[in-house]
């Protein structure tokens, strides 16, 4: 087996890969309750899954100035996807519309707390 | 080949669907924003299989669009998210836009009738 074949074969096991996080993802936005869980399946595919479509694209292209291209893509998602669920967890959290019961630990609400009390003082 | 991209076409298809299921059910704005979240990586995911049968190479700039403008939106409805009453996602039958229609017609009228009284009020202290 040639190195051409090898990065072909890699490249499909990637994208079968990608393809399997985000049926995975479905399924758990599908079944999931709440925002928070439906926020924990979504944040597959957007990282990983992203990810393993633009390797299994280099390694289908094998140029180095498109792989350049791709790896700003990634850069781009990895910096933007964690940006956007944190918001989205805040406004959910501030809206009301994060169940207080399903949370093991809420390390935010005493800092609300003690903001709140803070401003009372002064 | 063929059949990897066909396999990996069919997963994404099912993983949108569900995606899209989520957006259409909701409840809240914040929900149907994760959905579509997860329906713009797919999409990229699915370019990025595109390009990677025909070996094509000019829709890598696709790809860094769709990167960046998913997360400017996702970003501004999370921002500026408020308070929903519980039943917003629910479409109104017939019977109750009528009756807000003619609630809101009234207090028009009972306003007008409010504002002439005042109106006239006046016109006698000056007289």
């Amino acid at each position: 087996m040639s190195w051409v074949q090898l990065s072909d074969v890699v490249a499909g096991v990637c994208f079968l890969l990608a393809g399997f996080l985000t049926v995975a993802a479905g399924i758990g936005m599908k079944r999931f309750p709440g925002l928070l869980g439906s926020i924990h399946a979504a944040a597959k595919p957007q990282g990983l899954g992203v990810l393993l479509a633009l390797l299994g694209l280099a390694l289908r292209l094998r140029e180095v100035r498109y792989v350049a291209v791709l790896a700003l893509v990634g850069l781009f998602q990895l910096l933007t996807t964690p940006v956007s669920f944190h918001m989205v967890a805040r406004g959910g959290y501030r809206t009301g519309k994060v169940d207080p019961d399903h949370l093991v630990v809420d390390e935010l609400i005493h800092d609300l707390a003690d903001s709140a009390n803070g401003e009372a003082e002064d | 080949m063929t059949w990897v991209v066909v396999a990996s076409a069919v997963m994404l298809g099912i993983g949108a669907i569900m995606a899209l299921i989520r957006v259409e059910k909701g409840p809240s704005v914040l929900d149907r924003m994760v959905g579509l979240d997860v329906v713009t990586s797919i999409l990229i995911i699915g370019v990025a299989l595109a390009a990677a049968l025909g070996r094509r190479t000019e829709s890598i700039s696709i790809l860094a669009a769709l990167a960046l403008v998913g997360f400017v939106g996702s970003l501004a409805i999370a921002r500026f998210a408020s308070v929903e009453p519980e039943d917003a996602g629910r479409i109104k039958s017939l019977e109750e836009v009528r009756a807000e229609e003619s609630a809101l017609a009234e207090a028009e009228v009972e306003a007008a009738r409010l504002e002439a009284e005042i109106a006239a009020s006046r016109d006698d202290e000056a007289g």
